[in-house]
């Protein structure tokens, strides 16, 4: 990343420290409440859950906007999302299980909202891993596959989130809502580059790609999403009619 | 808040006004002498004025078990009537009215009537119970809880042969508590129940105080039920009525999720609640770093209630 580092840039990362030095400051004056074990590990994970879908909602608001650069930011908050993730596993591991293995394994096999946390941290683990632009030159377009999964990893962490409740479900609620616009909004866009595509194709056999059942018309966009090759597009949709 | 509370809760709800008074000048003589002398009961290092400050000890509670701090218990808790956030159900259930405060006992009794809790008090004696609690969400704290024998009470009203189960209906104030109003999520009013020797068990007790002082409104006052082997939802706050039946009562959780929550629910690390473990505990109180407490059969209590449970598989009758 050439010298691009700006204001807003650094002025962003400070800010997203603010809720660890927040966190800090109520652990210095003892401002947890009642269970402060709790309290923290659940915050770090509301932090986590938080950066999560503001990265998410980075390719929208360029879109939208129409400012570009803002992918840099998108990496930003998604390896914020990382940072904070970790941090909440290791509250698990360190603070409320002091590392007790023999309990911690009882209390993961028995804990299925365990598992989708457990799967939210290896796909968010994954892409951080893969997050240097080097990987992502190597990875090409494997790498923008792999990185789709940050929506399985953002339901698995909200299911994470809602299942370890009894009550108050008003936040997991709101989160899932905002996930689902997001995942909406690319639903959308991806249509409308379906409708684009198909205006592509000569109107001869634009009949038959109407007359094509919803789902045969998704499979045949992956498959054109594969290949890339606009002549190739049009083979495929063809033999899967 | 907090001061307010003090105000609202006048000790005039439970003692008789002129007892209390006179009481409360003994007790200041022997809260000094005793803070001078003993080491410094936990209960009264938290509060210079209790209202029964060295009551005897109940069945099975000794000071092998250490309180909880009362500011921890005192600000977490569970009152889904007020709010799904323990934060703000201790905030709003300030504005719970206890005074007067009275009790129906019907169903199959020989004495069915209305009871006001003074009258209550009078014929009970009441005992310091110490006795960990153990939330279904996985953690625990010890309360010293002022309380009373329920089968002591249920014996003074005197039960039918047909009184097999016992049914707890707490207080019904959608004007005052926001998610009756709102009809959230649970069905209103609370509702739970024991099997009839359950509930004449000696372990078993109604609350009407903990750390020798007046029950907080948000722990439940002025009148609770405390299953200490069962999970603390059993354990309903705020009790206008007590129903002998032949049948087994509805409770309110069960009903809401038969799979997550037993009619019985005894505290068994076990039996995994479906979404989480039941296997250990947070203890409050405790600090950072400090492993989870392995949790027991019957939270500890297996040696005086295992027996009712003889013949039950467990895993079923959860």
């Amino acid at each position: 990343m050439n010298y691009r580092f700006n204001n807003l840039w650094s002025l962003t990362i400070v800010a997203c420290l603010i809720p660890l030095l927040w966190l800090l400051l109520d652990i210095a004056f003892d401002n947890l409440g009642s269970n402060p074990i709790q309290a923290l590990h659940i915050r770090l994970g509301d932090w986590s859950l938080r950066f999560l879908w503001l990265t998410l909602a980075i390719t929208p608001i360029q879109t939208i906007t129409k400012w570009r650069g803002m992918t840099d930011y998108r990496q930003m908050l998604g390896l914020y999302a990382f940072f904070y993730a970790t941090l909440h596993l290791l509250a698990y591991l360190l603070l409320d299980q002091d590392l007790v293995w023999p309990i911690i394994g009882i209390d993961i096999i028995e804990s299925p909202y365990i598992w989708f946390g457990v799967t939210a941290y290896i796909i968010i683990f994954s892409l951080a891993l893969t997050s240097p632009k080097w990987t992502k030159k190597r990875m090409g377009k494997t790498w923008k596959k792999l990185h789709r999964f940050i929506y399985i990893a953002a339901v698995a962490a909200i299911i994470h989130y809602y299942w370890q409740l009894k009550g108050n479900l008003a936040e997991p609620l709101f989160y899932l809502i905002m996930v689902f616009l997001l995942l909406g909004f690319r639903v959308a866009a991806w249509f409308k580059t379906r409708q684009f595509n198909k205006m592509m194709i000569p109107t001869g056999q634009r009949v038959l790609v109407v007359s094509v059942p919803i789902k045969q018309l998704v499979m045949s966009e992956i498959i054109r999403e594969q290949q890339g090759d606009n002549t190739e597009r049009i083979d495929e949709s063809q033999t899967l009619i | 808040m907090i001061i307010k509370t003090k105000k609202d809760i006048a000790a005039s709800e439970i003692t008789d006004p002129l007892v209390f008074k006179g009481r409360r000048q003994i007790i200041k003589a022997m809260v000094a002498t005793m803070l001078a002398g003993t080491g410094v009961l936990p209960a009264l290092a938290n509060n210079n004025n209790p209202v029964w400050p060295d009551l005897p000890k109940g069945y099975v509670s000794t000071d092998a078990l250490m309180p909880t701090p009362a500011e921890v218990i005192k600000n977490y808790t569970n009152y889904y009537e007020f709010s799904f956030n323990k934060k703000d159900a201790t905030r709003l259930a300030q504005s719970l009215p206890t005074d007067p405060w009275s009790v129906e006992i019907s169903g199959e009794v020989e004495n069915p009537g209305i009871y006001y809790l003074e009258d209550i008090l009078r014929q009970q004696t009441l005992q310091e119970y110490i006795y960990r609690f153990r939330c279904v969400e996985a953690w625990s704290m010890v309360v010293p809880w002022v309380g009373f024998s329920l089968g002591s009470l249920l014996k003074m009203v005197n039960p039918l042969s047909t009184a097999n189960f016992v049914k707890f209906t707490a207080v019904y104030q959608p004007k005052i508590m926001p998610k009756q109003l709102e009809n959230a999520m649970l069905e209103w009013p609370y509702v739970e129940g024991l099997r009839i020797d359950e509930a004449m068990h000696p372990l078993t007790i109604l609350a009407v105080g903990m750390y020798g002082d007046i029950l907080p409104k948000q722990n439940g006052a002025p009148l609770r039920l405390v299953v200490p082997w069962k999970y603390g939802f059993k354990s309903i706050k705020a009790i206008v009525k007590i129903e002998l039946t032949k049948r087994p009562p509805i409770t309110t959780w069960n009903k809401f999720a038969p799979n997550d929550y037993g009619f019985y629910s005894n505290v068994n690390p076990a039996v995994a609640h479906p979404r989480w473990s039941q296997n250990s505990e947070r203890q409050l109180g405790s600090s950072f770093f400090t492993p989870r407490r392995q949790t027991e059969l019957f939270n500890g209590y297996g040696k005086e209630v295992a027996s009712l449970y003889s013949n039950m598989d467990l895993r079923h009758f959860f």
